[in-house]
């Protein structure tokens, strides 16, 4: 039952190997999953030239990262790679909780229209793999180096030096920075012998991935006790190409490797699916950790995705947030490799994503503590909350099968706060994502905000505030370059005719007035940009 | 799904902003007990919890809601 290969890269050696001394690049980027690459296409689409290092050559073993929430599909479509994920993925918004055979309750995790990208969509990882290699390849500055292992890294006083591994064996490379992005296992976590601390569950779990034909819907499906797992739970989402993906909870004394065994694995999934008519495609017995690196920037070398921070499946935070990592790195590291941000914007990437990775473990940990207890108390604990949801409101809430990946909002030294005297209701507060909402454009084509503001530091006014803009800030006018035609805009950010919002490059909300002046305006795109001394 | 008799009505619509948190602390505070000492701090926690509802009424309400919620009250699906 071992996965297939779906996509085979060939090893081509690189002229840095036959360098006669080490060949220094601005960055490398270590491990070429979802994380790595989207960090690599931002950087190269930022025009910082990129060498991505990779130990496989092959990309397609199991589903592995499944679920891509709404803010991930929004990054990808600013770097031009989520129509292909969106045409092959399976787009999802419901989600059912179930106990025995009865319907607990349902939720709508996108229950109003009016954005370009959909709540979730289910896509096997390798699809999107491929979707970001082959959009990488479009960049001339960017490389990518496949069984390229790094097998040993030394600090430099501005950078590091790698030793990396291939068939034809081992080179030296240097880099101003050095970004590891290898995964939960990460190499470069252990050269630089950091420890990685946090909570181990005990509960062993099954996942699988079976091809069959079922009329289902697409919706995500958890069951607290089913009737066909007893005792247990289990967890069901749809994914393309007919094949579904099935998480049954093993508990802490199951045996991993037997588990994993078609005489183990088969009656189980046709107790679930109830026939014969299917074929497991991947299976694996996994434990799951909650855990990360005490910091993600070490001079030269940042962290991001599962090699900083571990997270259980239930909730979709791992390759989300990993993926948010790699967005709001990118355009730090851009500005600090192109001299126009100091060195020290790098701090808010660690300040920003630690907290960000917190919240995801803290949910994860909340999931997983209601989906396998660990002691006779927590289990009642659980099935009270069971019982009560029954019947309660109360109790339904406090039923946890996952709590779905939605973007931080960052608490940071590069927002502005609102100023004195300016009441804000609702909208968006600094350090929030910018939502998207309908717009159109001076031609009548109609289009998105999220499209119009892009990756660019920009000055989103409703009107025309006629203030003049500091260098390397584009200006939005709501009304003028573009149409708020059902409100959608204006609601959203809870903006009044005249006011203005500073948007990041991550599209990250760092400032608003509702009578913005030049010189304020001025100044947060400082702060942003890391030119300020203030909450660092 | 309110019961009624008293002069307050039993609030079963979730009250607290982030129940997970709250649901969290509660599992926290029996880390490393045993059974017994589980069944005793509960039983504290639960006079503590009724002084603070400081009505009778109520307590015999939210009594009542918990030995139905026993007893297989059909689940009522939220749409």
């Amino acid at each position: 039952m071992a996965g297939r290969a779906l996509y085979q890269f060939a090893y081509r050696r690189s002229p840095d190997q036959d360098a006669p001394l080490p060949v220094r690049r601005p960055v490398v980027v270590v491990g070429a999953g979802p994380v790595g690459l989207v960090l690599a296409i931002d950087l190269a689409g930022r025009g910082v030239p990129v060498v991505v290092l990779d130990d496989s050559d092959r990309i397609g073993e199991g589903s592995r990262g499944l679920c891509y929430a709404k803010r991930t599909l929004e990054i990808l479509d600013r770097l031009g790679a989520a129509r292909p994920c969106l045409e092959k993925g399976v787009v999802w918004q419901v989600g059912k909780v179930f106990q025995g055979e009865e319907l607990l309750y349902a939720f709508d995790l996108l229950p109003e229209a009016g954005y370009a990208m959909p709540a979730f969509i289910n896509l096997q990882q390798f699809y999107l793999e491929y979707v970001l290699v082959s959009r990488l390849a479009s960049f001339g500055l960017a490389e990518l180096r496949w069984r390229n292992r790094v097998s040993a890294m030394e600090a430099l006083a501005d950078g590091v030096r790698l030793t990396v591994d291939t068939p034809d064996g081992p080179y030296a490379l240097e880099a101003d920075w050095v970004v590891a992005a290898d995964g939960a296992r990460s190499t470069m976590r252990a050269l630089a012998g950091l420890p990685f601390v946090g909570e181990a569950f005990e509960d062993r779990f099954l996942i699988a991935d079976v091809a069959m034909e079922a009329d289902m819907p697409a919706e995500r499906r958890f069951w607290f006790d089913p009737p066909f797992h007893a005792g247990r739970s289990a967890l069901l989402h749809k994914q393309p190409d007919g094949v579904w993906r099935i998480d049954l909870q093993l508990g802490p004394d199951a045996d991993p490797e037997a588990e994993r065994q078609p005489d183990r694995v088969i009656p189980r999934i046709r107790r679930m699916v109830g026939h014969d008519r299917f074929r497991v495609e991947w299976v694996s017995v996994y434990t799951f950790q909650c855990r990360r690196i005490a910091r993600f920037v070490r001079d030269r070398l940042i962290f991001a995705g599962d090699a900083a921070h571990q997270v259980s499946p239930f909730g979709a935070r791992g390759a989300n947030s990993g993926i948010q990592d790699a967005e709001n790195l990118a355009w730090k590291l851009a500005r600090v490799v192109q001299g126009r941000s100091p060195a020290s914007l790098l701090a808010s990437y660690d300040a920003e994503r630690s907290a960000a990775a917190d919240e995801n473990i803290a949910h994860s940990t909340r999931s997983t503590d209601f989906i396998a207890p660990r002691t006779p108390q927590e289990k009642r604990f659980r099935d009270a909350a069971l019982a009560l949801a029954r019947c309660t409101d109360l109790g339904r809430r406090m039923v946890n099968s996952g709590r779905l990946s939605t973007p931080s909002s960052y608490r940071t030294a590069l927002s502005t706060p609102d100023a004195d005297g300016e009441t804000w209701t609702g909208g968006c507060t600094p350090g929030s994502p910018l939502p998207d909402a309908p717009i159109s454009w001076r031609d009548g084509r109609t289009g998105w905000l999220l499209e119009a503001v892009g990756g660019d530091e920009v000055l989103i006014e409703m009107g025309e505030t006629g203030i003049a803009l500091p260098e390397g800030v584009r200006r939005l006018r709501i009304g003028i370059d573009v149409h708020d035609d059902q409100g959608l805009v204006a609601a959203r950010l809870g903006a009044p005719a005249g006011a203005a919002l500073l948007v990041r490059p991550d599209q990250h909300v760092a400032a608003r007035w509702k009578r913005p002046e030049a010189a304020a305006v001025a100044a947060a795109s400082r702060r942003l940009n890391g030119w300020t001394e203030a909450g660092a | 799904m309110t019961e009624t008799q008293g002069p307050h009505r039993l609030e079963t619509k979730a009250r607290l902003p982030d129940p997970d948190a709250a649901y969290r602390m509660l599992v926290e505070a029996h880390r490393g007990l045993s059974d017994e000492e589980s069944a005793a701090l509960n039983t504290r926690l639960v006079l503590i919890l009724a002084n603070q509802v400081g009505d009778a009424s109520l307590l015999a309400d939210a009594i009542a809601l918990a030995r139905r919620a026993d007893d297989g009250a059909p689940a009522q699906p939220s749409g």
